[in-house]
């Protein structure tokens, strides 16, 4: 064994082990330190301020910290309108997730029935109206509830019955009409991910179904959808969080001719109300808060019913 | 031998029915029939309001009544509209179109910038904090977004950045789902032995991620740059509880601004402005125009992106 050997034998591991545990390390820090400050500045920080905040007041243009107590979530939820919010929250809730995961699936699954030219050009008319969302969103909805522009027409005026868009566009029917909003400019976009997500599904796993005497339906019911099933959790999550803060659609429908709408039909509303209007930022942060623990708890019941983060937590 | 007399008679199958086989494959003919008309029927569903809004500023506000809905007037109605537009405000449209271009491009190079190094290293190394990082990020990511515009106004009072482009950049360039899908992104599709090697030849982390992590993540950089810069074209309830001078309106706030102010969708709404349903129409087009023509060509990022998810069999 000559000294040169040597030298290399024993410095290289050395060396080595000096790098992977030292430098990557620290280089993964520093890879995650501009997240890290945007997390803390953008995410955490405004939930933890929205947190001290709700249980503040203002003495003299000066919050005082814990102050308040629960009086701020008091005023909140014992205001004249927060039931009402509430109550048109959740009725709207009640229709556009199940449509939207109903109509999702439905498509997805039919789609990928066949890859052809037409199922391809489909799926691209389905992914497009992703383009548009909030104010611009609403203005096509006002025109295509309008018997009189719309060029759904035919089905408004001689299937439904309707002359008049203030006959649609009304307070009653702003569940079903947000629901509907919601699906045609979101629907697109999950259609694209489930069916991504189909095309990830084995050959093998399907021919075997086939050869076992699964017709259509069963396939794409028994085999197809429990294969997706973290894709559609994924958006029972999103669409839930994306729901719960409805403003533009309630705050701008009511330009359409001849309806009326109340300026407080979201909670996410009547937050700004108490922020802007009211100057109440304690119960804004209140209500914030509320919306929230919404989310939170809906998402966690998602994931703790569909084991959704399995293979992240597994792979950690 | 018998090869050979599969081969004839398939030959004798006549194109017709060839063409049906190939039709209705392993459905039958009702359940065809039914499949085409459910994806014909969502198709005008989705695709209708975007083609008569293409047509819409073609016509003149009367003849949106008169003419049918899906007929095309003239091109030059398409100008004066646009001229009409242009009267509101001292040409606001063209500044809100500016406003949107910069806060929206913004945004997602700094979006991209953080998170693609943030979730290379959380699916690369482990670090003290990586468990907390994931935890705080997949919670920011399901949480409702508006719940936090109220404290994050407060935060940018705080701070004096209120009714300056920065409050609505900043909190837009925080983009907590665009760490989670570069995470799954590297977890999935950087084998470890291929970073480990280029540490053996002497790699630093920075090059690791420069020469191997970044060229293999072509595809997530197209998929999140596609999905901020989509998020933020079409951004609402930030801008507008953060921003108060119409100057610096983005294109949704000025939308919102026409609609109230004029009588854009609701022509007993009584004003001087010619601020009709054409001109509202020709708003929202230029408005969705963009996003649209980047959807028809980012579709694939989506669907390929949609396997980055994992369904890991």
């Amino acid at each position: 064994m000559t000294a040169s050997e040597t030298r290399y034998e024993t410095a290289a591991p050395m060396a080595r082990t000096a790098k992977s545990k030292r430098s990557p390390f620290q280089a993964a820090h520093l890879f995650v330190l501009p997240y890290v400050v945007f997390l803390l500045a953008f995410g955490v920080g405004p939930g933890i301020y929205a947190l001290l905040v709700s249980f503040s007041k203002t003495v003299g243009g000066r919050p005082q910290l814990f102050q308040a107590g629960l009086s701020n979530y008091v005023t909140a939820f014992t205001d004249f309108r927060f039931g009402s919010t509430i109550e048109n929250m959740l009725q709207f809730l009640l229709i556009a997730i199940p449509m939207g995961i109903i109509g999702v699936l439905l498509l997805s699954l039919l789609l990928h029935e066949r890859k052809n030219w037409f199922s391809t050009t489909m799926r691209t008319i389905y992914f497009v109206p992703g383009a548009v969302a909030g104010p611009a969103l609403v203005l096509i909805a006002i025109f295509m509830f309008d018997p009189n522009v719309s060029p759904f027409d035919g089905l408004l005026r001689d299937v439904l019955g309707y002359e008049q868009v203030r006959e649609i566009v009304r307070e009653r029917n702003f569940p079903l009409l947000f629901a509907i909003i919601a699906f045609f400019g979101g629907a697109g976009g999950w259609i694209a991910i489930f069916y991504g997500a189909l095309n990830g599904i084995s050959n093998e796993i399907v021919e075997a179904a086939i050869i076992d005497g699964c017709n259509n339906l069963q396939l794409a019911l028994r085999i197809k959808m429990p294969l997706i099933r973290p894709y559609i959790a994924y958006m029972l999550i999103l669409t839930f969080a994306g729901n719960v803060q409805l403003f533009a659609e309630p705050q701008l429908i009511g330009r359409a001719p001849g309806s009326t709408v109340s300026a407080y039909w979201s909670p996410n509303q009547l937050g700004y109300a108490f922020a802007f209007e009211l100057g109440n930022f304690g119960a804004a942060a209140a209500l914030s808060m509320l919306l929230l623990v919404i989310g939170i708890v809906g998402a966690f019941i998602i994931i703790r019913a569909t084991n959704l983060f399995r293979t992240e937590a597994g792979g950690d | 031998m018998t090869i050979h007399v599969l081969d004839l008679t398939s030959k004798r199958q006549n194109p017709v029915e060839r063409l049906y086989q190939r039709l209705l494959g392993n459905m039958s003919l009702s359940e065809f029939v039914l499949w085409l008309l459910v994806l014909i029927a969502f198709g005008l569903f989705f695709g209708l309001p975007l083609i008569w809004l293409l047509l819409a500023p073609s016509k003149l506000d009367n003849e949106l009544l008169s003419l049918p809905p899906l007929s095309f007037g003239s091109f030059d109605n398409y100008i004066r509209a646009w001229n009409n537009l242009n009267v509101y405000d001292d040409g606001a449209l063209v500044r809100w179109g500016l406003n949107s271009l910069f806060y929206t491009l913004t945004s997602l190079i700094i979006s991209v910038a953080i998170s693609v190094p943030a979730g290379y290293a959380l699916a690369t190394a482990k670090f003290a904090g990586r468990r907390v990082i994931l935890w705080t990020t997949l919670i920011t990511m399901i949480l409702p977004g508006s719940a936090l515009v109220l404290p994050l106004f407060l935060e940018m009072n705080a701070v004096r950045l209120v009714n300056t482009p920065w409050s609505v950049i900043l909190p837009a360039a925080f983009f907590p789902f665009g760490v989670y899908l570069a995470f799954i992104y590297f977890a999935n599709f950087l084998p470890n032995d291929l970073l480990s090697a280029g540490r053996v030849d002497g790699c630093s982390e920075w090059q690791l991620f420069r020469y191997i992590g970044l060229p293999l993540a072509r595809t997530l950089l197209g998929l999140l740059a596609f999905l901020s810069f989509t998020a933020n074209w079409n951004s609402y309830f930030l801008p507008f509880v953060m921003l108060n001078n119409s100057e610096l309106f983005n294109l949704p706030l000025g939308l919102k601004a026409l609609m109230a102010g004029t009588s854009a969708i609701n022509p007993t709404f009584a004003t001087d402005l010619p601020i009709k349903r054409p001109e509202a129409a020709l708003t929202g087009l230029l408005m969705v125009l963009p996003v649209a023509i980047v959807f028809i060509f980012s579709q694939r990022y989506v669907i390929s992106g949609a396997l980055t998810g994992g369904i890991k069999e």
